[in-house]
């Protein structure tokens, strides 16, 4: 097998030096019964080329590979420069572990560094951990913590959350025994003013599954000792005011929309930023300056006793391996595109999808669903049957998020559709010719 | 080290992204004031070739398993095989969006369902799911599905988990996450779990027991079998911590010793890169019992077509937002393809000759207190080298040698652990290297300590200043502090 | 470094200057010494009751967190809020300057069972 460089003659020389005479002889501890239920898989091993070949074909049987898409709701179809993937793919990096021996990590460990940086210069926070798995897990991290800061065990969660960022939310509070309440919404927007009493944390999702952007000023006052929890799109936040400017306790996200294909959801890119008093209150892993025997200045983690090798059941979070490789595809991302960069991003945008919702809008029947304002993703009412209408755009070859999506929150006879810079004005014309044609 | 940030210049990043080509409406027009953001981002405007060089530059100070051998226990660092990059890498897999249709995603879905009938083939288990993201997720998933189990039967009165005191601490952080109490298990004398003191627990009271097999020494539970029953018999579950699979691939299966639940590191056990701590994938396989809660979406076979099913009532909901770790499993699968039944069985037979080498070779110059078969790899203390040496002075000096350190300082019933994990991956040359240079370390620890303790001298940085580093915390970077 | 004569000791490695219905609480050079650099120390507020046995803060080195016990019940009526600032002085000056807590007694005859400075010396000779 090519991945295994030892020889027969090498074995031999091995097995002889600790005295055993054949290779079962080294499973002579595990019992008997165990062994004769053994079962192999049927598998003939494959070569390289072989193995190419079929999952190659199978590549090619996602039709949706070549497709115009508006699918969103937390996975953006953003373009990714050249450079990212070149730097990802250096194996210095892709082939290291955690970092617990800094001297020899740096690379990994500057760029942590960095990346913590970067999420606070757009959240306004004043600490970031160095990623989490996905921005639903990240939340469900965040409602935790909130209860163990709080010690109350209940939570107040907007209605106009991503399904997806809702069932994991769920699963994860039912095990640990924390109460969901619900805040409505009005004209697609939360309504903050009547939070229930006693809850340990409010999350907020901004822009929401509306795609609306939430107006959180105030909000922190008006709901007492509870811990404010921002959920965002962070591309979003290189225009719109930063949560943490709006005193935001915890911010939330998911971070694939910076450098990271959409792959089937997943691997993506769990953010979380805090307050700096809540440094040992949070989950997952922080990197910190310091400096060497001789003075210069370094990086490694601190903060570890928070984490579960060292305190066990303890631990903030039991979160180990986190998504490291996607905090370095981000982190590279950002600093190719700059400050400026992701400013032009946020703008193409937002442009982009009013200009699609303007001319969507001007077909009979057909409006926006809320009046609140909107970044890239946005919901439109449609005279006809919604699922008829992304069946018919599917069969041209342009994706629609599907309705259903929007039934579980309520919302019927609507589309969602996300906008953007890689759609052209070509393609945003044809699909509104194309609903035109529906109505 | 240098960060972006320290790059006092703006260069102009402009050029990779197209220009509007609709009209321009502009921000104040399209959003109202309060909502738009006052103060810019401090985030530098580099030109791609300081970009490239500043993060070329970065890599160079780490130390991969692509740069050399990489022995750390319990983590399993074998080679990252290429093809399963460039796999994962066709835009025909990477670009699929999550929420598609299950009728155009048709390839994507195959390998997520044919995956988990080799998961679970390999496991020796009714299912498996890919929702976690990580190890330690998989086991936070094998507590709650643990948990519903028992919540479906009435059975709530069963709150606490069994774990051994060799356990990964993630063990007893899962298990409190799902609201469960943690009750340490001491290990006998020879490393294993003590029969006794484990009956003296069992009660109704018990939820499960969390196992790794084989244990964090590296030695095989010979009573696994007697310990899964008499687990079940008191009524409850057996969850398997899989860390630990390299040791039997292609030999064994926790399902056939009584496991109940069995999460998977592919980023370890299948070959998936670590990616300096992730993205990992943790599936959970399942026993008979468990497979009514499993998370939804599950995929299915419906005839010729793949489908998600979300109607499942009993159900634990979801662990993650979508599928799990698509692009981490997809490489496992291209691994498992590769390697076929042969090819498992002799990776595991290779780690574990490896290991038992290593551990007959090293024994010599280092203490081994559970001197026996070990599987994939054992434990070795640094004590009794030499007078003021630690295992961290031993595992510093290791990387002059130009090797990776062992895991040190776990597991925690060994003082001073160095806990060492060849994989199959590596040479008897490379072992045999490895060898001479803690012989040589530990004669330099009697000869000149100092040398020890310095150590690191040829890398990137010497020793960091772990204490300032935790008492004055800089998170993020000083600007014009 | 002596451990004064005066002080009262835990098997958890923590001392006590009795005073009156008064307990000044810290940890032994032992345990500072055990743990290594202190980094962070989280002490209760001021007014908080426990419970004998309860965990009352925890003392933080870069490797390991220590919970600290109450060794006697009664209600925290002074923190050392300079630790927060300087948790070193735990290292440096573990018996005096780096006291935790002061705790006012509820059940002055918790204090029996406590070890004196022999036990307690002849505790850590046996560690």
């Amino acid at each position: 097998m090519r991945y295994i460089p030892n020889t027969d003659p090498d074995r031999k020389a091995m097995l002889d030096a600790i005295g055993r005479s054949s290779m079962e002889e080294l499973f002579s501890d595990i019992p008997q019964v165990v062994k004769d239920r053994f079962q192999p898989l049927g598998l003939l091993p494959k070569s390289e080329m072989e193995v190419r070949t079929e999952l190659g074909s199978l590549a090619q049987k996602n039709d949706a590979a070549e497709a115009t898409s508006f699918l969103g709701g937390g996975i953006y179809d953003h373009y990714i420069p050249s450079v990212v993937q070149h730097i990802t793919a250096r194996s210095e990096f892709y082939t290291a572990y955690t970092p617990y021996q800094p001297e020899i990590a740096q690379g990994t460990l500057t760029a942590m560094f960095e990346f913590q940086t970067l999420l606070c210069e757009l959240t306004g926070m004043e600490i970031a951990n160095s990623s989490m798995y996905d921005g639903a897990t990240a939340l469900a991290e965040a409602a935790m913590m909130a209860a163990r800061v709080s010690g109350k065990k209940k939570i107040a969660v907007s209605h106009a959350l991503f399904a997806h960022y809702r069932r994991v939310l769920n699963t994860y509070c039912w095990a640990s025994g924390i109460e969901i309440l619900e805040i409505p919404t009005i004209d697609g927007r939360c309504d903050l003013s009547g939070v229930p009493s006693g809850v340990g944390g409010v999350i907020v999702q901004s822009p929401n599954a509306f795609g609306v952007i939430e107006d959180l000023t105030g909000v922190k006052e008006s709901i007492g000792d509870a811990l404010l929890i921002v959920a965002v799109n962070p591309v979003s936040l290189a225009i719109l005011t930063p949560p943490g400017e709006l005193e935001a306790d915890i911010v939330t996200g998911e971070g694939q929309p910076f450098g990271l294909s959409a792959s089937f959801g997943g691997p993506l890119l769990g953010l979380f930023a805090t307050r700096k008093a809540y440094l040992r209150q949070m989950p997952g892993r922080l990197v910190g300056q310091t400096v060497d025997a001789a003075g210069a200045i370094g990086y490694t983690m601190v903060a570890q006793t928070r984490e579960q090798h060292i305190r066990r059941q303890k631990a903030t979070s039991n979160i180990c391996t986190n998504a490291q490789l996607c905090a370095l595809t981000a982190t590279v991302y950002m600093a190719s595109l700059g400050g400026d960069g992701l400013r032009e991003l946020a703008m193409l945008n937002l442009e982009k999808a009013h200009y699609l919702e303007q001319q969507l809008s001007k077909l009979p029947g057909c409006s926006l669903a809320y009046g609140a304002p909107f970044f890239n993703e946005f919901v439109l009412r449609v005279p006809v049957d919604p699922q008829q209408v992304r069946d018919s755009l599917r069969e041209e070859g342009i994706l629609t998020d599907d309705p259903a999506h929007l039934e579980v929150l309520g919302v019927t006879g609507a589309l969602r559709f996300a906008v953007t810079e890689r759609r052209s004005k070509e393609e945003l014309d044809r699909t509104v010719d194309l609903v035109g044609g529906m109505l | 080290m240098r960060t972006i940030f320290d790059y006092q210049k703006s260069s102009g990043t402009g050029g990779i992204l197209p220009k509007l080509d609709v009209p321009k409406c502009g921000t104040t027009d399209l959003l109202p004031r309060e909502l738009i953001r006052r103060s810019e981002p401090r985030i530098p405007n580099l030109s791609e070739p300081e970009v490239v060089r500043h993060y070329t530059a970065l890599s160079k100070l780490n130390y991969g398993v692509d740069d050399g051998f990489y022995p750390l226990g319990s983590c399993t660092m074998k080679y990252n095989p290429k093809v399963n990059e460039d796999v994962a890498g066709l835009p025909g897999f990477s670009s699929v969006h999550p929420a598609t249709d299950p009728e155009l995603a048709q390839g994507s879905l195959s390998v997520v369902y044919e995956m988990s009938r080799l998961l679970a083939g390999i496991a020796g288990m009714a299912d498996v799911t890919l929702q976690p993201a990580a190890g330690a997720h998989g086991e936070v998933t094998g507590m709650f599905l643990i948990k519903r189990y028992f919540e479906a039967r009435g059975e709530t009165q069963r709150t606490r988990i069994l774990l051994p005191d060799s356990a990964h601490g993630t063990n007893p952080a899962s298990a409190a996450t799902a609201g469960f109490s943690v009750t340490e298990i001491r290990s006998g004398a020879d490393g294993l779990v003590d029969l006794n003191a484990l009956s003296g627990e069992l009660d109704d009271t018990v939820a499960g027991m969390m196992l790794t097999v084989p244990n964090t020494l590296g030695i095989f539970e010979e009573n696994i079998v007697k310990i899964t029953a008499m687990v079940h018999a008191a009524g409850g579950l057996c969850y398997f911590d899989g860390a630990n699979l390299n040791a039997f691939l292609g030999h064994a299966r926790p399902g056939d010793m009584g496991a109940d639940v069995f999460h998977f590191n592919l980023h370890k056990t299948m070959s998936s890169p670590h990616g300096g701590g992730g993205p990992g994938s943790g599936p959970v396989a399942v026993s008979e019992v468990l497979v009514p809660f499993l998370p939804v979406p599950r995929v299915k076979l419906d005839g010729e077509h793949y489908v998600l099913d979300w109607e499942e009532p009993q159900s634990i909901g979801s662990m993650q937002s979508f599928y799990g770790n698509f692009g981490v499993f997809l490489k496992a699968y291209a691994y498992i393809l590769t390697l076929g039944d042969e090819g498992l069985h002799e990776a595991g037979e290779n780690a574990v000759l490896n290991a038992n080498y290593l551990q007959e070779r090293l024994k010599k110059t280092y203490k081994l207190p559970y001197d026996r078969l070990c599987k994939h790899e054992f434990v070795l203390t640094g004590k009794g080298v030499a007078e003021g040496i630690s295992t961290l002075d031993i595992a510093k000096r290791l990387i002059d040698y130009g090797f990776h350190p062992p895991t040190i300082y776990f597991p925690l019933i060994v003082h001073e652990a160095l806990m060492i994990e060849p994989t199959e991956t590596e040479s008897k040359e490379t072992l045999d290297r490895f060898t001479e240079a803690l012989e040589k370390i530990a004669s330099e620890a009697r000869e000149d300590p100092q040398l020890l303790h310095d150590a690191p001298h040829t890398a990137p940085t010497r020793r960091l200043d772990q204490t300032r580093a935790a008492r004055y915390p800089i998170m993020t970077y000083p600007f014009g502090e | 470094m002596g451990y004064p004569a005066n002080y009262r000791y835990t098997k958890e490695h923590e001392w006590i200057e009795l005073d009156g219905n008064r307990a000044k609480v810290g940890i032994t050079d032992h345990a500072q010494s055990e743990l290594g650099d202190v980094v962070f120390v989280e002490l209760p507020a001021v007014g908080t009751a426990f419970n004998r046995g309860d965990t009352l803060g925890t003392v933080e080195s870069v490797k390991a967190v220590s919970d600290v016990f109450a060794p006697i019940a009664g209600k925290i009526v002074e923190v050392n809020s300079e630790l927060e600032s300087s948790p070193e002085t735990i290292n440096s000056d573990p018996h005096g300057a780096g006291w935790l807590v002061v705790i006012e007694i509820s059940d002055p005859s918790e204090s029996n069972s406590l070890l004196d400075v022999a036990a307690y010396e002849k505790l850590i000779a046996e560690e």
